[in-house]
């Protein structure tokens, strides 16, 4: 294919126009440098208008709290995988970007002496451990939607300059690995160009669609991961995946945990909250790995509910309806929409659907992508940044919990940007010249579909690569499916290298979009069923059936042998291993010791 | 339950067609696909030509609005089984087709932005939160969870004649959602902004608007609040 590609110059480009890419936009745009914005669709289109139950900060509105506090939950939800530096400052900046986004505009609900109203959350807790305490800063059950919305307002009356329906198709590094941008696509004319820039922050979002189920956007197909794998940068961490609890059944729509927030319960065929048997002080509170191994458990016991016993119910129907209709608005939506009841009067059938990656593009808590380079196991990577659902901080580390994800965005967006900006000012950043051959790789993809005259079809290459990742790395683990499971993971990646589309047209070829999609998807599928069959233990949400709960490794996990990231390298499908950083940022913080989850 | 449905979709795709014209497709649903999103799934399945926006699945991002048998709505959100067929599908009306069912929104947004889209307020801001009341704070409801869709602004007449000087029902919602927030302090400017014989007062109540809204919002009621307080500025 001959094709003239364009080439726009700034200092920083940012790749997504969801809450993480906004909070760096925001930052970049008010200190006046030449910033671009490209995303797959309208910003506030991302997924994270989707979030609902609200974002995590000990601003103590309701009932004391205290970030150490914050701190302590997070790692322990992580099962000790998250970096204690990332967690703390993110713990600890969390008042801040929560207050500023008030300030910015965003309608949070209220308390009666007019602060930000605070809603209980699972695995959030006060005094290390004692009771649920309320630390999820919500607007009703949109807090996602008020969230984005914010953030775009806000970058319009900065004149951040977006790009919109544009999407990034691969990284541009040079010979010395340094990061120089990206290429793209334009959807409505067909056009490729290269986004030159001094720094390229990446902020692509989750991949929540390489499963059957998953409460995630159509668009989430790990585009970040599939650049950054294909330019050789490893992926981390990726073998954990969180099932949330409750996912509409059948139609996997999420219905929040802020549910169970305000007081509902989940029930099985016998009417009885099973939870307090499951985790006796946070109960239906406790950390979503706990809930979703529970339901599970639960059904492949019998006690399932409905028909064929293979959901559980959601209850709401104790709860004062003004509740419902003020607080869960969305949710009475969601439940009439998509399961056909009304939660005032009935209860929900819901199932642990795919919700959220915990790994990622590995990051430290500047947001600065580092990777291994000889015995430097964290090495930046020059010019690149990540920040969000697609980077590795790691402050989720095993399991995240919730509300910690918008959380995440706000801080590390907002370091991002910061960082770019005090590079570019002090001159570290200098624009790199790029190498000729920086759009090849992208041509070469482009041309390979255009030239296709026969081979697979995209959606049902698509359809086979989530199924086999539902069934051979779901919510339990089972060492012989993830074994075979690689090698169909590995088939399935051939087919997708003959993907064959009919749709020929430059304008607006959505077919082409998808199989460009499915060439990242896989590369996040691969990682992370290699990454889930290599880690011989059980940690967080990655639970293994040949490694149970005994006493040398309470819960199955192994801190002798696996308190460690896994670092995913595609060529070769290579893994490697870096340490956890056991201690937080500053020296008087204490550090929070392994010990078994239990809640 | 399995069922079989019929369809009349618009294609346009400018590089090949002089004019548009309407495709018949016929799609087996199975038990479980409810939505006309996965319908249109189904179809381009069948047909990968087929254009069309969607991301979210469940009504909150606003991608893929669209005139569903003469009415305008969000496919994720409408019951395929609720619909007489053959089910026409056309692009939403008053804008400009790029290809198939993907229109230009770019007029939609243009009038989005003009409304100064964020809030006002130029006091330094306090240390913490700015108060506000669960009452002030009740006063947004209703307008802050306006997804963009365009379902409304492109089935008002009034911004199918004049898309370029009335700003529609979703900006004049979004308009009046700034002007009712406690913390705003731009109610004056965003008034003078607006008093012009097209920008707010081509509105006719017609109520295509709200007869449409995914949303269940209601922008001719925040338009005649901004109309009040137009009035009430003159007194
Ligand atoms: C239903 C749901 C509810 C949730 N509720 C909560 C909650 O209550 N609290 C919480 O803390 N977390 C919640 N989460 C998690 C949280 O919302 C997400 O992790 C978070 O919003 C991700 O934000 P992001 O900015 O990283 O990515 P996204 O918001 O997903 O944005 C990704 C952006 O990248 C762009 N992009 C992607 N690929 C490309 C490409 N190739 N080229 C150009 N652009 C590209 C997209 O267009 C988009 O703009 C929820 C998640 C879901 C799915
Ligand atoms: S009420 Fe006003 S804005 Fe709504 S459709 Fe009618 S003319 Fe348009
Ligand atoms: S007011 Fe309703 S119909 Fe109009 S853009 Fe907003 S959500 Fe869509
Ligand atoms: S796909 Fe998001 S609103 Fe329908």
């Amino acid at each position: 294919m001959t094709m003239k590609v364009e080439r726009y110059t700034f200092d920083a480009v940012i790749v997504g126009a969801g809450g993480a890419g906004l909070r760096a936009a925001l930052t970049l745009a008010e200190a006046g440098l030449r910033t671009a914005v490209l995303t797959k669709v309208f910003p506030t289109r991302s997924h994270t208008v989707a979030a609902q139950g609200g974002v995590a900060a000990s601003l103590g509105n309701s009932t004391p709290d205290h970030w150490h506090w914050h701190m302590y939950d997070t790692v322990k939800g992580s099962d000790w995988l998250g970096d204690q530096d990332a967690i703390e400052f993110m713990c600890r900046k969390a008042n801040e970007v929560v207050i500023e986004l008030e300030h910015f505009g965003m309608p949070f609900d209220r308390t009666d002496d007019g602060r930000i109203y605070q809603r209980p959350f699972g695995g959030h807790s006060m005094n290390y451990g004692e009771a649920p305490v309320m630390r999820s800063c919500a607007a009703a059950d949109r807090t996602g939607h008020a969230m984005l919305h914010t953030l775009y307002q806000r970058n319009v009356r900065a004149k951040t300059q977006f790009f919109v329906e544009w999407m990034a198709l691969d990284l541009i590094r040079n010979s010395e690995g340094d990061v120089l941008g990206v290429t793209a696509l334009e959807m409505e004319s067909g056009n490729v160009a290269i986004f030159h820039g001094r720094a390229t922050i990446f902020a692509t979002g989750g991949a929540g669609r390489i499963y059957a189920s998953s409460t995630n956007a159509f668009i989430n197909t790990g585009d970040g991961l599939g650049m950054a794998a294909r330019a050789g940068i490893p992926l981390e961490d990726m073998e954990f995946w969180q099932f949330h609890p409750t996912g509409v059944a059948g139609a996997g729509v999420l219905i929040t945990e802020g549910v169970r927030g305000e007081g509902g319960v989940l029930r099985n065929c016998h009417g009885e909250r099973f939870m307090e048997r499951y985790a006796p002080n946070l109960k239906d509170l406790a950390s979503r790995d706990v809930v979703a191994r529970a339901m599970v458990t639960e059904i492949n016991e019998g006690r399932g509910c409905g028909p064929n016993k293979d959901y559980v119910w959601l209850d709401l129907t104790h709860l004062p309806p003004e509740t419902i209709l003020k607080r869960l608005p969305g949710i009475r939506e969601i439940a009439l929409q998509f399961a056909g009841v009304d939660p005032i009067q009935a209860p929900i059938p819901v199932v642990p659907t795919v919700h959220y990656q915990m790994g990622g593009i590995p990051t430290n808590y500047r947001a600065q992508v580092v990777v291994p380079k000889g015995e430097d196991l964290e090495v930046p990577v020059a010019g690149f940044y990540a920040a969000g659902e697609c980077a590795c901080a790691s402050v989720h580390g095993a399991n995240r919990l919730g509300t910690n994800s918008l959380l995440d965005l706000l801080v590390f967006g907002k370091t991002a940007g910061e960082e770019v900006v005090k590079e570019v000012r002090s001159g570290t950043l200098p624009l790199k010249p790029l190498p000729k051959d920086a759009a090849d790789q992208s041509l070469a993809r482009l041309a390979r579909l255009e030239q296709a005259t026969s081979g697979e079809r995209v959606p049902e290459v698509l359809r086979d690569l989530q199924q086999t990742m539902q069934k051979h790395a779901g919510v339990f683990r089972f060492a012989k499916l993830l074994k075979e499971g690689v090698e169909k993971i590995l088939a399935i990646e051939e087919r997708v290298q003959r993907t064959f589309i009919e749709d020929r047209s430059r304008v607006w070829n959505t077919a082409r979009i998808e199989a460009l999609e499915l060439e990242n998807m896989i590369e996040v599928a691969k990682a992370t069923m290699i990454s889930a069959e290599a880690r011989r233990e059980s940690r967080g949400a990655h639970v293994r059936d040949d490694c149970p709960d005994t006493p040398e490794f309470p819960n199955g996990r192994n801190d002798r042998d696996w308190l460690k990231h896994t670092l995913w390298y595609r060529e070769g499908n290579r893994l490697r291993y870096k340490p956890v950083h056991l201690q937080p940022l500053s020296p008087e913080t204490e550090p929070i010791a392994p010990a078994k989850r239990t809640y | 339950m399995k069922r079989v449905k019929h369809f009349r979709i618009y294609r346009f795709n400018p590089e090949q067609d002089e004019r548009p014209y309407l495709k018949d497709y016929v799609v087996e649903l199975a038990e479980g696909e409810q939505k006309l999103l996965q319908a249109l799934v189904r179809i381009k399945e069948q047909d990968d030509s087929l254009a069309f926006r969607r991301s979210c699945r469940e009504g909150v991002c606003g991608s893929d609005a669209m005139n569903i048998n003469g009415k305008n709505g969000l496919a994720c959100l409408t019951d395929v089984d609720s619909l007489s067929e053959p089910i026409v599908l056309r692009p939403l009306p008053g804008l400009p087709v790029v290809r198939d069912l993907i229109v230009d929104m770019t007029p939609f947004f243009h009038q989005y932005l003009s409304i100064m889209p964020y809030l006002i307020n130029e006091e330094p801001p306090p240390e913490r939160e700015r108060p506000q009341s669960p009452a002030e704070r009740e006063v947004l409801d209703g307008l802050y969870e306006c997804i963009l869709c365009g379902c409304c602004s492109t089935s008002c007449p009034s911004f199918w004649w004049n898309p370029d000087k009335f700003v529609g029902p979703a900006g004049l919602l979004a308009a009046y959602r700034f002007i009712a927030d406690s913390r705003d302090q731009a109610t004056n400017e965003r008034l003078d902004r607006l008093n012009d014989p097209y920008r707010l007062f081509r509105c006719h109540t017609i109520m295509n608007c709200v007869a449409v809204c995914p949303k269940q919002l209601n922008p001719t009621a925040a338009i005649g609040r901004i109309k009040e307080l137009m009035v009430a500025r003159l007194a």
